[in-house]
């Protein structure tokens, strides 16, 4: 299957040090544009740690040390001359749990667009198209000025995602989002995923391998910090290439 | 079916049962008595204060600055200078300390790294450590000296050489607790407003502060609790003299001060003891409030 599509991210001989453990070792993947590609392997192999590259928010632990580039949108985000602020607003995050900001639901949805100076008269259209896209806006519309922290955690993680629109990212890092969502949220999580495909360019770790299956067009199998196979999602649970990722879909260990 | 006889070995009572109901016992004497002292303490300035009663007179008191209970031929108990000897030194203090502290504070907490944050959280706690003795002594031999010279004034023992001592001794407690109100903010607030694009500054600003707002004013009211019971450094940087002050340059004497510098000069049980006293039970009460709107505010966090 021959895809012509661009590289939205990729890494080129990628490795990375946790001070001297070294948690990636020469990943070259292209994440391709618009699809969604879903990383699995078991824990400790590194997924979360290459999709956190991304937007470099690793390095806020403060001892990271990496070699080899990852690109984004043809720009290397460990180049000097690159602004990091910049990057990341082309790249949002959905973190494990939903960490909505102790603000209002209305401050929580445009507080990227505040920070990015974005003009105050587009706030109310903005809150709104973001709210709709993550079908939350029926729900909320009411009540916008009251905290998000009330929220069920299924609306907060939409919120969470809804939060990223505003600033218009082309890319989404979805960092197990559903993991802390019971089985009716996952599902209303991994729909709205999946209409956000397409427009967004979507990287997804997750535990969960059927998720993997049923929310994923690519898929990434990694193990102890290598990137063992990349293929399309169909292909990969029905016919993998390495031994590894066949007893790891099997079963076998993880 | 037979009742099944309770198994003995379920139900011993061994050293570890013993010492456990042993160390409860001790504990909730320990946790009481704190409770008792504290009681104990308001009940004997309230009983030595309350005989002042015969003597008390609400307009002269809080309507005059002559603070004279020694004159023979015409004692009185105005508190007015001494209010606002308190109220000058520590409004003082708090401007000098309130924003060195947040400021360190949010250097220790947001900005600092590794070696120097740890470096610097230990010195602020050293500089906790200093007694307000040696406090009164830096004021009295090296900022009254300096402030004569600088200002070319007098007298270098004022509210401004009183605030600045109170400011530096109640800035290491302030940033101490103002940097645990930081830390208590979740990392998840950070991480998520960084992932947006924002700059440690911006995450600081639109996020750490709000969300420790509370915690950060608590932290101001403890200061100001600490200043307006301060005693030893402004008894011996603010002058001691009684004056309504009108410039930083005026000495002020503070209730705190006066307590400690009459009270072994006066006859037990006089008007002029009782009427100490009753500064004691006004200091009480106001540190008393403040500490507990502190509290309150805290509980708030714990809660909101």
């Amino acid at each position: 299957m021959a895809d012509q599509s661009p590289a939205a991210v990729e890494f080129a001989d990628f490795s990375l040090w946790y001070g001297t453990f070294q948690a990636i070792y020469g990943v070259d993947l292209a994440v391709k544009e618009g699809k969604i590609t879903s990383m699995i392997g078991p824990s400790g192999c590194g997924k979360s740690t290459l999709l956190r590259s991304v937007n470099r928010i690793n390095e806020r632990l403060g001892y990271v040390r990496t070699e080899g580039h990852v690109r984004v949108l043809g720009h290397d985000v460990y180049a000097a001359e690159n602004s990091l602020v910049q990057v990341r607003k082309q790249v949002g995050m959905v973190f494990q749990r939903p960490n909505v900001l102790p603000l209002s639901i209305r401050d929580n949805i445009l507080f990227g667009h505040r920070l990015h100076d974005g003009g105050k008269d587009a706030e109310d259209a903005l809150l709104e198209s973001a709210l709709r896209q993550v079908l939350l806006w029926d729900d909320v519309k009411d009540r916008l000025n009251r905290r998000a922290q009330g929220l069920s955690l299924e609306q907060q993680q939409k919120l969470c995602i809804a939060r990223l629109l505003p600033v218009k990212p082309r890319i989404l890092l979805m960092d197990e989002p559903c993991s802390a969502l019971d089985p009716k949220g996952t599902e209303a999580v991994e729909e709205l995923i999946w209409e956000l495909r397409g427009a967004y360019t979507i990287l997804l770790v997750t535990h969960n391998m059927a998720q993997a299956r049923r929310a994923s067009e690519e898929c990434v199998f990694m193990l102890m910090g290598k990137l063992i196979e990349h293929t399309a999602t169909d292909q990969m649970f029905v016919s993998p290439r390495c031994p590894e990722t066949a007893d790891y879909i099997e079963g076998r260990y993880g | 079916m037979t009742d099944r006889k309770a198994d003995p070995a379920v139900d011993r009572r061994d050293v570890a049962w013993w010492s456990d109901k042993a160390v409860s016992v001790l504990v909730f004497l320990g946790g009481i008595s704190a409770i008792l002292f504290i009681i104990g303490i308001f009940v004997f300035i309230t009983r030595e204060g309350f005989g002042f009663g015969e003597h008390f007179k609400a307009g002269e008191i809080f309507g005059s600055t002559r603070w004279a209970p020694t004159s023979d031929s015409n004692p009185t108990y105005g508190i007015l200078a001494l209010v606002a000897g308190t109220a000058s030194v520590t409004g003082l203090a708090m401007l000098i300390a309130v924003p060195f502290s947040l400021g360190a504070a949010i250097y220790i907490a947001e900005f600092a790294k590794g070696r120097t944050r740890e470096v610097l959280k230990v010195l602020v706690e050293m500089l906790a450590a200093i007694p307000s003795v040696v406090w009164g002594f830096i004021g009295l031999t090296i900022m009254n000296p300096l402030i004569i010279q600088t200002f070319d004034v007098p007298i270098g023992l004022c509210v401004l050489n009183s605030g600045l001592i109170l400011g530096l001794m109640a800035a290491p407690i302030m940033t101490t607790i103002a940097e645990d109100a930081l830390k208590a903010v979740p990392d998840s607030y950070r991480e998520a407003a960084e992932a947006l694009g924002a700059t440690r500054w911006q995450v600081t600003r639109r996020v750490v502060l709000p969300a420790a707002r509370q915690g950060l004013l608590a932290a101001v009211l403890l200061g100001v609790g600490r200043g307006f019971g301060e005693t030893m450094a402004v008894l011996m940087a603010s002058g001691h003299s009684i004056n309504l002050p009108t410039s930083p340059f005026d000495s002020v004497r503070a209730l705190t001060a006066t307590i400690a510098a009459e009270l072994g000069e006066t006859a037990v049980g006089s008007p002029h003891y009782q009427a100490l006293f009753m500064l004691g039970i006004l200091l009480f009460a106001v540190t008393f409030l403040i500490n507990l709107a502190a509290d309150l505010i805290v509980r708030g966090i714990r809660k909101g």
